[in-house]
């Protein structure tokens, strides 16, 4: 006796195209639908090229990341400390500490000025205003200098008003913006009191409006935690740059969210990212103990500042107002300073006690400010500089 | 560090290591602080100082370790004997000595993984030595040392001590037979040896549980996903793929420039700012930071009845440099208003304060905006061809922030390229860089019998380049003089 198969034949309307045949059930995803003769047919073509899968198109990925490559290196036909060799050398820089500042009772984190130049507002692992976590990792001063931004550990980025009135309590006004799944690391106004823009170690980057704390834009792409985050100084558009933790760093389009641009060539985790003055490059400082230039047009690293004896990751970086020079603090408490063009470092910096976390360079390019796990706060400028 | 370490360590190439005699014992393969400090100097070319600061970094990560002094880590260039950490110590070997609570921990570290808890250091595990768990291994050092010295333990070691009694009391026994039994065999072994020993363990303890007090070398701030193995955005999936593959194709189409021009662009930009900037070529009369002395931010104010020749010359490097000045914006504007095109830049004003605002604001500010310059017949009626009038107009219906970017960027580059050459070129401009006092230097107020306070006079300063080389620099080579 032969087992005999039934088929059941179930007429109904076909989930793909609507319409009336003998269906069959077909599984999408752990999901059951009924589809046409003809539809499963397709369907299992379709399914094949989407079971190809990981492997295929990982090669396919592969390879045009190859092409990539060859197309970008067509068009390097030189060195940028080739074209620096007619550039005149600076001398020897003598940076002094101008001030010292004392008062955070723990590690400094994170630091910004105020566009007035003299103002600084910073953030440590315990903060003046009462927060609800401990390490507030990342602070922005508001473009008119009325309020800081700040967040860390809480996974929220909140708005100060800033007031000088002692008797007002300066966390009651405070307004939570942002809302991050992860803890926040960067944080920065755009042009304006109004917007804001954050990374987060969820991965992804957003757009706030601080009034009613909606979220305007968001930006995916980066694999891993994103460490940091700046904004560029071009006329006309609104592109930011992001470094994470997958080593890459992203170029967003602030209106589309889409990735404009990547580059993947820090061998860890990138800490701080720094636009070139002109807008057309960016400075990149990773725990590799590297900081790289990174030019938008040619679409490349440029530059590799490191030295043999710099063993320690570099936290934070930042370029003078010309862009000659490039200041970076690292881990081993120690800020060397970088000739951007010739690839030389013209000195470094020691004073402080535990790693450095935080460096800006004033507004109007007078000084620099660093801060450090040894709870102070130090702005130091070039006094004289001789051959 | 390790690198550094191993290749230190080098019998050929190495520091020079020699027998040294502490006290009566002689320790072999001992190198001194200054041996240390000048092979880093040589090796890695670089000064003293900063060899001296790498060594010391060396030392607080127990790598390298003091025969003398053992508490403190100190590298001291001079004939103080140090020796090398055994491997077996390195702080990257992470055995489950490592995660235990010797001690509370100070600060209240928060916890954002499931993982264990103690310092997060990037190396993997690597087990040596199978070794016992959780607290036993401090406590069997502090047993010893106990024992050793006769209950003279230092205040914060003995609080450490009582607090492992309390926790470990069910396992005490085994933990002073354990000290004993270290003690005893250590006695068997020569002089030298015991102290060797004795200075490792020290120092691998003095880095991996510091005193009260002494920042712990292996703090590393808060944990970052990536360190993770099973982090959810590490999963390749297909849409990773896509993504990838998508972005590839669009990168593949982009116009790329050649790295000659874009670096040559870079020299440029720097020779032309170089000038301005203070940190590299001081600023006059005085950098604020070092004289306390005002005077550099007083002039430099964002609105000034006298602005500065350098910042006046500023406005001719680019269109951005001279927006961004409200001083250089509102120049401008008085002359477009004599060109009758001062509506482009409120125009552009107005967009700028739509991108940037607020989102409540958007349908308002837009609504404004229509009526004052894109409405037909408006009061300041701005000038763009048809088709871009079109598609804003069209746009309008759902206002966001972005909706009046193409009409803004039309304005925006003429401006640039019309309006901002002639304004460069205008006797207005040019008038400015004329009247652009001079700087003092208050240093040349000191001594007024050396020279007398410059002021320009209507010199034939009429490119927007710097003039006087010879008076800009000599008030920039007397900064030489401290």
């Amino acid at each position: 006796m032969c087992d005999q198969t039934f088929l059941v034949n179930v007429f109904g309307s076909c989930d793909k195209c609507f319409k009336q045949r003998a269906l069959r059930p077909v599984f999408k995803k752990s999901q059951q639908l009924s589809y046409c003769s003809t539809c499963a047919e397709i369907m299992a073509t379709e399914g094949l090229r989407e079971n190809e899968t990981l492997a295929s198109l990982k090669s396919e990925a592969e390879s045009l990341k190859g092409k990539l490559e060859e197309e970008r290196a067509k068009l390097h036909d030189v060195e940028l400390h080739q074209v620096a060799e007619r550039v005149e050398a600076l001398g020897q820089f003598v940076m002094k500490t101008r001030r010292t500042l004392k008062g955070h009772g723990n590690k400094v984190l994170c630091m910004d000025w105020c566009k007035d130049k003299r103002r600084i507002v910073s953030s440590s692992q315990e903060h003046a205003v009462t927060m609800p976590c401990t390490w507030v990792m990342a602070c922005a001063y508001a473009p008119s200098g009325c309020a800081i931004a700040c967040g860390g550990l809480d996974n929220k980025c909140s708005v100060y008003p800033l007031t000088f009135d002692k008797n007002e309590n300066m966390a009651a006004k405070k307004k939570s913006v942002a809302m991050h799944t992860n803890y926040l690391s960067a944080c920065s106004f755009t042009n304006s009191d109004m917007q804001i823009l954050t990374a987060s170690g969820d991965g992804t980057c957003a757009l706030w409006d601080v009034e009613s704390g909606q979220l305007l834009q968001s930006f995916h792409g980066h694999g891993a935690d994103v460490l940091c985050l700046d904004l560029a100084p071009s006329e006309t558009g609104n592109t930011f740059v992001s470094g994470g933790c997958d080593k890459k760093a992203m170029v967003w389009d602030m209106r589309s969210g889409q990735c404009v641009q990547a580059f993947e060539t820090h061998e860890s985790d990138i800490n701080s990212v720094r636009y070139y003055p002109s807008g057309d490059a960016f400075a990149s400082g990773s725990d590799d103990a590297t900081c790289r230039l990174y030019d938008l047009r040619a679409d490349r690293e440029v530059a590799i500042y490191s030295k043999e004896s710099i063993i320690f990751g570099a936290s934070s970086v930042d370029f003078s107002l010309s862009g000659r020079l490039l200041f970076a603090g690292y881990n081993d408490y120690t800020i060397n300073v970088w000739d951007v063009l010739k690839g030389s470092r013209v000195s470094i910096l020691f004073g402080h006690e535990n790693r450095v976390s935080t460096l800006r360079v004033s507004p109007d390019g007078t000084a620099f400010c660093s801060g450090s796990w040894d709870h102070t706060l130090r702005v130091r400028d070039g006094g004289r500089w001789a051959f | 560090m390790e690198r550094v370490v191993v290749s230190m360590q080098d019998p050929d190439q190495g520091v020079k290591m020699r027998s040294q005699r502490l006290l009566v014992t002689v320790i072999p393969h001992a190198v001194t602080g200054r041996d240390v400090v000048q092979w880093l100097a040589q090796k890695f070319c670089v000064s003293e100082e900063e060899a001296l600061h790498l060594g010391a970094v060396l030392v607080l990560h127990g790598y390298i370790y003091p025969l003398r002094d053992p508490r403190s880590l100190v590298l001291r260039p001079d004939d103080t004997p140090y020796r090398f950490q055994t491997p077996y110590f390195w702080t990257s070997t992470l055995w489950p000595a490592a995660e235990l609570d010797y001690g509370e921990r100070g600060d209240g570290w928060p916890q954002t993984s499931s993982q264990d808890r103690g310092p997060q250091v990037p190396q993997g595990r690597a087990e040596l030595a199978p070794l016992q768990p959780a607290p036993v291994l401090p406590a069997i050092y502090l047993a010893k040392k106990n024992i050793q010295k006769q209950g003279a333990l230092v205040d914060y070691e003995k609080e450490c001590y009582d607090q492992l009694h309390k926790k470990i009391s069910h396992a005490w026994d085994l933990v002073l037979m354990q000290a004993r039994e270290q003690l005893r065999a250590a006695k068997q072994r020569r002089k030298g040896d015991r102290l060797v020993i004795a200075c490792q363990e020290q120092t691998y303890w003095l880095v991996n549980r510091p005193p009260p007090g002494a920042p712990s070398v292996l703090e590393q701030g808060p944990e970052r996903g990536s360190r993770t193995a099973s982090h959810v955005h590490m999963t390749k999936s297909a849409d990773f793929y896509k993504r990838e593959i998508e972005y590839c194709r669009r990168a593949l189409g982009r116009t790329r420039v050649k790295s000659s021009v874009c670096l040559e662009a870079y020299l440029s930009f720097c020779g032309q700012r170089g000038p301005h900037d203070p940190l590299v070529s001081g600023c006059l009369p005085s950098n604020p930071w070092i004289s306390d002395d005002d005077a550099y931010w007083v002039m430099n104010a964002p609105m000034v009845a006298a602005p500065t020749k350098l910042r006046v010359e500023r406005w001719g490097f680019s269109f951005r440099e001279l927006l961004e000045d409200p001083m250089g914006r509102a120049q401008f504007m008085d002359f477009l208003g004599k060109e009758f095109s001062g509506e482009n830049l409120s125009f552009w004003e107005a967009c700028e304060e739509l991108r940037y605002g607020a989102q409540a604001q958007v349908p308002t500010l837009v609504d404004a905006v229509y009526q004052q310059f894109l409405a037909p017949g408006a009061a300041r009626w701005i000038n763009i061809d048809s088709r871009t009038m079109e598609r804003t107009l069209e746009g309008l219906r759902q206002p966001h922030h972005y909706v009046l970017d193409d009409a803004q960027l039309h304005i925006y580059t003429l401006m640039k390229k019309d309006s901002y050459p002639r304004f460069l070129k205008s006797d207005m401009y040019r008038g400015l860089l004329a009247e652009a006092g001079v700087l003092l230097d208050t240093k040349r107020r000191v001594f007024p019998f050396t020279r007398r306070p410059r002021r320009s006079s209507p010199s034939p300063a009429l490119l927007p380049t710097p003039v006087e080389p010879t008076a800009a620099s000599g008030p920039a080579g007397g900064n030489g003089v401290a």
